[in-house]
């Protein structure tokens, strides 16, 4: 059974192949790199199909049993993020062909499959130290696909990114050691069954080195006080990489709920659930602090990039609350905002190409073309993405807020959350205004020339199909609510259920060669 | 042996996390170098320090040192390795279109025009095409 490694190596080979095909033009690398994203999704859907029977699939890489070798587990939960990545990454796709933006620079189809491949293979490890290096090898496709088209802004911000995320990667480095000079291995399953019999005097180093690997997820998911690189880094690339960055938050969220969800589980004795408070905090606190950049910023981009910073903090929230039914509306959550964030990153992109020289700047401008139907989209993404009724961003709070009934903390959560949509609200509507009904007069724009060269253009087809087909996931989460909850539900038990998880990675044993 | 490694795994943190706080590239990615080569030390300490044992299997042996670390320190090596290369070609970019050398670019990465003509503008009006005062402004 070879169902749970495809996902990681569909995309490696496929960038192999996408990488000699440059010299038959960019026609090749394109037609190939959609059909390994669109075998990615068909891939998916099988994952999700094989997933849902509740059983773990492990997989031996190299046939070495489990705390030996390296281990790809998948589950209900890793099925569900490889599926919202490959959907994701076919609109961002089409986009960028639509767009032409992968023609700014080389190797753009290369770096976006290895990005594939280094996603999936952070959300089907079950090794830390291969989660490290899966982290690298995302991270390192992602500086290319960063400053990918060039200009002083990217620059700048792919600097700060980059060095912060080296940072990130010396203290991943450092936990990893901590905790593998203690508990003698690297298998998360391995590990989850060596905490639950820690000897007393080891509980507080084990305790460090989780919190210090708690700060590393945290600046890969952009949390209070490591969020700042995400607002300049997201509004200063091209749309389809910032549109696909979108699942990166989301990474270091999966791997709070896996690693430490896992390792300090309910069954981790002392240091059961012990980083909890800390997720929870830090969540009300990038949320207060996200709605206050919404409303402060000065453009769409970094506008929309703080929306992103929301939806992680609103996520943050829900796997803190440390129930089954939080963590169930937190994955819900996660398809909702992966995909929204994603689409509204596209719109934005239209929307600023629609002003020429204004951009995406907080200004009045002329009406741009097209403007009835991508205010509509603008409408109808802001609805969904700060979660107003009727669509899914609003089922996902409800499901959020309804599970912190139980928690002891449940006011303040639903005071800051309530507090937060309504700042977010309110300025969406501000912006909305501002671009599309704050216009100046008609007659203006024929006589006064821009001040430079930068013509407004109207979108074509493709690019506004691709956001429109991420905008339709949040209508579909809403009508096909009771199915998306009860898979979610189940992969939330399914992740709860860590003593199963670790049975089932120990106790897989390697395939007997025929020869024997 | 112990107190030495911890002390230079100590001074190599210490020196690495000051470097990085500079506020120019170069010393930000010599401090990024200082830390990688301290984590690198100290996760080849964690597989215990032990003097002349194998790593691999030997009948002769009496003890062994652990082979894991010594793996993990490989390819933190070369991961490490790459990203600084990238990071310096990175830092060198940052260098020739910002036209300075400091992490935050100073200001003048703020638009496209070329540097000469910014700082024309500004000189003539503060109101120049500058991000920051833009959003000052607003």
């Amino acid at each position: 059974m070879h169902l749970a490694a495809w996902p990681v190596f569909l995309p490696l080979i496929a960038s192999f192949i996408v990488l000699f095909a440059k010299a038959k033009g960019l026609l090749w690398q394109r037609v190939i790199n959609l059909l390994a994203i669109s075998g990615l999704i068909l891939l998916s859907i099988g994952l999700i199909i094989e997933s849902s029977s509740g059983v773990h699939q492990v997989y031996l890489l190299g046939n070495w049993p489990a705390p030996f070798g390296i281990v790809l587990v998948l589950d209900q939960l890793s099925a569900l993020m490889v599926a919202i990545t490959s959907v994701l990454a076919l609109a961002a796709l089409a986009y960028a062909i639509a767009t032409g933006t992968d023609k700014t620079g080389a190797h753009f189809h290369v770096m976006f499959l290895i990005f594939i491949f280094g996603l999936n293979g952070a959300f089907l490890t079950g090794d830390l130290f291969n989660l490290f290096v899966f982290f690298e090898v995302l991270l390192l496709a992602s500086y290319g696909l960063l400053l990918h088209g060039g200009g002083r802004r990217r620059t700048k911000a792919g600097l700060h990114y980059v060095i912060i995320n080296m940072v990130g990667a010396t203290l991943f480095l450092f936990a990893v050691g901590t905790l593998y000079g203690i508990l003698g291995t690297l298998n998360i399953a391995d590990m989850a069954a060596k905490v639950a019999v820690l000897p007393q005097q080891d509980a507080a180093i084990v305790a460090a080195a989780g919190l210090l690997l708690l700060v590393v997820f945290c600046i890969k998911a952009a949390i209070f006080p490591l969020y700042l690189w995400l607002p300049i880094a997201y509004s200063n690339t091209a749309a389809a990489v910032a549109a696909l960055f979108a699942i990166m938050t989301k990474v270091g969220l999966y791997a709070i709920i896996r690693v430490h969800g896992t390792v300090f589980s309910e069954s981790a004795g002392s240091l059961a659930n012990y980083y909890m408070p800390w997720l929870l905090g830090l969540g009300l606190l990038t949320l207060i602090l996200a709605a206050f950049g919404v409303m402060a910023v000065t453009n769409l981009r970094q506008q929309v990039a703080y929306l992103v910073l929301a939806s992680v903090a609103t996520l943050l929230i829900a796997i803190g609350l440390n129930n089954l039914s939080g963590l169930s509306a937190g994955l819900y959550y996660i398809i909702h905002s992966t995909l929204i964030a994603g689409g509204f990153f596209l719109l934005a992109d239209i929307i600023s190409r629609g002003r020429g020289s204004f951009d995406d700047r907080f200004e009045r401008s002329f009406a741009m073309p097209g403007a009835i139907l991508i205010g509509s989209m603008f409408m109808f993404g802001a609805i969904a993405m700060i979660g107003m009724p009727p669509l899914s961003g609003f089922f996902g709070k409800v499901l959020i807020l309804d599970a912190s009934l139980e928690h002891q903390w449940v006011g303040l959560i639903i005071a800051v959350v309530l507090v937060a949509g309504f700042i977010m609200m309110v300025t969406m509507a501000r912006t909305g205004m501002l671009l599309f009904y704050h216009v100046l007069p008609a007659d203006e724009a024929d006589n006064k020339p821009t001040d430079n060269d930068v013509t407004r253009t109207s979108p074509n087809r493709i690019s506004i199909v691709a956001v429109i087909s991420l905008f339709a996931v949040s209508p579909l989460l809403v009508i096909f609510a009771q199915p998306i909850t009860t898979f979610t539900e189940s992969a939330a038990a399914q992740q709860y259920d860590s003593k199963r998880y670790i049975e089932s990675v120990l106790s897989k044993q390697p395939v007997k060669s025929g020869k024997e | 042996m112990e107190w030495l490694i911890a002390l230079v795994i100590g001074v190599l943190t210490a020196a690495g996390v000051y470097l990085t706080l500079r506020a120019r590239t170069f010393p930000v990615v010599l401090g990024l170098t200082l830390l990688a080569y301290a984590v690198n030390v100290f996760l080849f300490a964690m597989g215990r320090l032990t003097i002349g044992q194998p790593a691999v299997i030997n009948p002769a042996a009496t003890g062994y040192s652990d082979p894991l670390p010594q793996a993990l320190v490989l390819t933190a090596i070369v991961i490490a390795f790459g990203m600084t290369a990238f990071l310096i070609v990175l830092a060198l970019k940052a260098q020739g279109e910002l036209g300075n050398d400091h992490v935050d670019g100073l200001d003048h990465a703020t638009d496209e025009l070329p540097l000469e003509i910014n700082n024309i503008e500004k000189v003539k009006n503060n109101k120049s095409l500058d991000f920051n005062s833009q959003e000052a402004n607003q």
